[in-house]
């Protein structure tokens, strides 16, 4: 295709979707009776109500149900219902010794990235508060957060490059080592530390997040508690320890938690810098593998339900402290 | 070994530096110079790990071919050599990485996904917030509830629909697809931002004042009308703020472009260039820094003019599911 034809395809599929989306609205605007209002408000829900179902609905209880059988089951062709297998594709999650590195990768990379996220993110929002160049200051840790994880994958993999000790250094951080005498270092190859490595990406990349959101949490503190504090002699950690965390402990929860169900779906580090080799596959990337290059549908399906089943205390916890919040 | 190794760039230590401030805070007047120092050492510290390895990349994008390959990039300082021999080999495609045509990808994948979502996403918050209907409320929390599913858990069954639609309906992906395939991924990506979106856009529409809306409803105003005269405007600036979101989400994907635009070249966007560009070209670092820098600059320059909403929608949604 032609890019102009590309171009012609994307205006094409715009003006179709306004055009029908106003003769939906026209026809209904008219009606004005009791069950007019009803359609109306069908008029105005149901395109989205029925992609939803059709998109993700049915198909997340249509990958619940395939991961329950075997590989014979070929997800673009049909349903066999003699492959019916039961936990067999999650007995071997647990049991596969590869798969089982998969797991842990993935436990360390959802403790650690919230955490050293937020913490980093939390301690520069204090830092660079109410300072000369706070929103300069601030653009610069926010910056990674458009930027694509592939792009920030490549970006590490510059820092990280390795060569001999004796060359040249590409790599920043090598440089540093061979600067102060040490051998060189494959960073993204060495097991276990390589998945450490990864991580940082991540950190890089959400530190932003973190930083904003908690920024505008701290800055929401009524002045009043803090000259309290102040007036009763709270200063420096203590402040931070006691007023600062305690105030915004709300933006905490909400901030750790949405990374961590970001970095529980997230591949693109992952497969972008290592390809899940050298041991630092995790769940988002091994369904990946699976479903679309090992073509082995029904143990991708089993892993998607198992980030699926992960992700769900997360959200739920996350959901009841908001209502919690709200009913305040 | 391992032990020899730098801690990673996470600035491990800064996170204790506040200690500083609290051992001088007894200095009565003198504190909070001190401490100011402190914290904008560590400020500083901290900014420079986060902007040096961009920095790192951007500068290489620019060296000739030979001295990237050879020598690290801090060498500009001795030897300043600039050349844009590395983005013109990446733009206009000598060695088969031509990415101005992923590039053209990009933005035909991004606007349909984030005009059409946004849109759906905004009548249907309408209904949720303004009309009464009977199971709204259960509806709109079972919407709500759908964000946690996650996209990997729908791909499967979702693509053989795309391929083997029911009912003899088109199929959208495969040979023949219309719109050369990119149906699928707009499909895709408006199905995947609808939940988060409605929620979102809902949560912004119910902050309007009730007797905007039932005063007009008095002068005989109905939905329509509602919906077009008064919510569109009220709501530019939240509407402004998830499409940045959606269009930075969308822009920066790989799983949804790798999965349904089929790796197909004619269909995938740059993110997906770039991805096998890192794997089967580990060394070539001109051909990669430029490439990088070429998917950076539209999301940069979004994100840099319009950080200000960018912020608010971020300070909204900050539960993405």
């Amino acid at each position: 295709m032609s890019t102009s034809d590309k171009l012609i395809q994307m205006v094409i599929a715009v003006v179709l979707f306004f055009a029908v989306m106003t003769v939906i609205l026209l026809v209904t605007q008219r009606l004005r009776s009791r069950s007019g209002e009803r359609i109306q408000a069908a008029a105005f829900v149901a395109p989205a109500l029925i992609l939803i179902t059709i998109g993700l609905l049915y198909p997340a209880i249509r990958t619940i149900y395939q991961s329950f059988f075997g590989n014979a089951y070929e997800p673009i062709v049909g349903m066999n219902p003699n492959n019916f297998d039961g936990f067999d594709n999650y007995v071997q999650i647990f049991t596969d010794s590869g798969l089982l590195k998969v797991l842990r990768n993935t436990a360390i990379w959802v403790i650690l990235t919230p955490i050293l996220a937020t913490g980093i993110g939390l301690v520069y929002a204090v830092l660079v508060d109410r300072s000369r160049f706070e929103k300069f200051a601030k653009a610069l840790i926010f910056l990674p957060m458009a930027i694509s994880l592939v792009g920030a994958s490549i970006i590490w993999k510059f820092v990280y490059d390795y060569k001999a000790t004796e060359q040249d250094q590409l790599g920043v951080l090598n440089a540093l080592l061979k600067l102060v005498g040490v051998d060189t270092y494959r960073f993204l190859l060495t097991e276990p530390w390589n998945t450490f490595f990864l991580i940082v990406i991540m950190v890089w990349v959400q530190a932003g997040f973190a930083m904003t959101v908690l920024s505008a949490a701290i800055k929401a503190i009524p002045d009043d508690i803090i000259e309290a504090a102040r007036l009763d002699g709270v200063g420096g950690l203590r402040m931070f320890r006691y007023i600062t965390v305690p105030s915004i402990r709300p933006s905490l929860i909400v901030v750790l938690t949405t990374i961590s169900i970001t970095t529980l779906k997230v591949f693109d580090i992952v497969r972008t810098a290592t390809g899940g080799q050298f041991g630092t596959s995790v769940l988002a990337n091994e369904f990946y593998v699976q479903s679309f290059r090992s073509f082995d549908f029904a143990l991708g399906a089993a892993l998607a339900v198992l980030i699926f089943i992960l992700v769900t205390p997360i959200v739920i916890y996350n959901v009841r402290q908001m209502r919690r919040l709200e009913a305040r | 070994m391992s032990t020899t190794t730098p801690p990673p760039a996470v600035p491990q230590a800064d996170v204790d530096t506040p200690t500083e401030p609290k051992q001088r805070s007894a200095a009565s007047v003198a504190r909070d110079a001190l401490s100011s120092r402190a914290a904008s050492g560590a400020a500083i510290v901290i900014a420079i790990l986060w902007t040096l390895p961009t920095f790192g990349l951007f500068v290489s994008s620019f060296r000739p071919e030979g001295e990237v390959k050879t020598n690290g990039w801090w060498n500009v300082i001795t030897d300043p050599q600039f050349t844009l021999d590395s983005y013109q080999s990446v733009i206009s495609g000598s060695n088969n990485i031509n990415l101005a045509s992923y590039f053209i990808n990009s933005i035909v994948i991004t606007i349909p996904s984030v005009l059409i979502p946004i849109s759906l996403a905004v009548m249907a918050s309408y209904a949720f917030a303004w009309i009464e209907w009977k199971g709204r409320d259960i509806l709109f929390v079972a919407v709500f509830a759908l964000q946690i599913v996650p996209i990997q858990v729908t791909m499967i069954p979702l693509l053989r629909l795309y391929v083997e639609p029911p009912f003899n309906l088109m199929p959208l992906a495969g040979n023949d697809a219309p719109g050369g395939g990119f149906y699928t991924v707009w499909l895709s990506h408006t199905i995947f931002a609808l939940p988060l979106a409605i929620f979102l856009i809902h949560n912004f529409m119910r902050e309007i004042p009730g007797e905007l809306v039932e005063s007009a409803r008095v002068d005989g105003a109905g939905h329509v009308q509602i919906f077009s005269r008064i919510m569109l405007p009220l709501m530019t600036p939240a509407i402004a703020a998830f499409g940045i979101f959606q269009f930075l989400w969308v822009w920066n994907d790989l799983l949804v472009a790798l999965v349904f635009a089929g790796g197909s070249p004619d269909v995938s966007p740059l993110t997906v260039r770039l991805a096998a560009l890192a794997g089967q070209r580990g060394e070539d670092w001109h051909l990669l820094s430029a490439g990088a820098f070429v998917s950076l600059v539209v999301p940069l320059i979004v994100f840099l003019s319009l950080q200000r909403y960018f912020v608010r929608g971020l300070l909204a949604g900050s539960v993405k599911g």
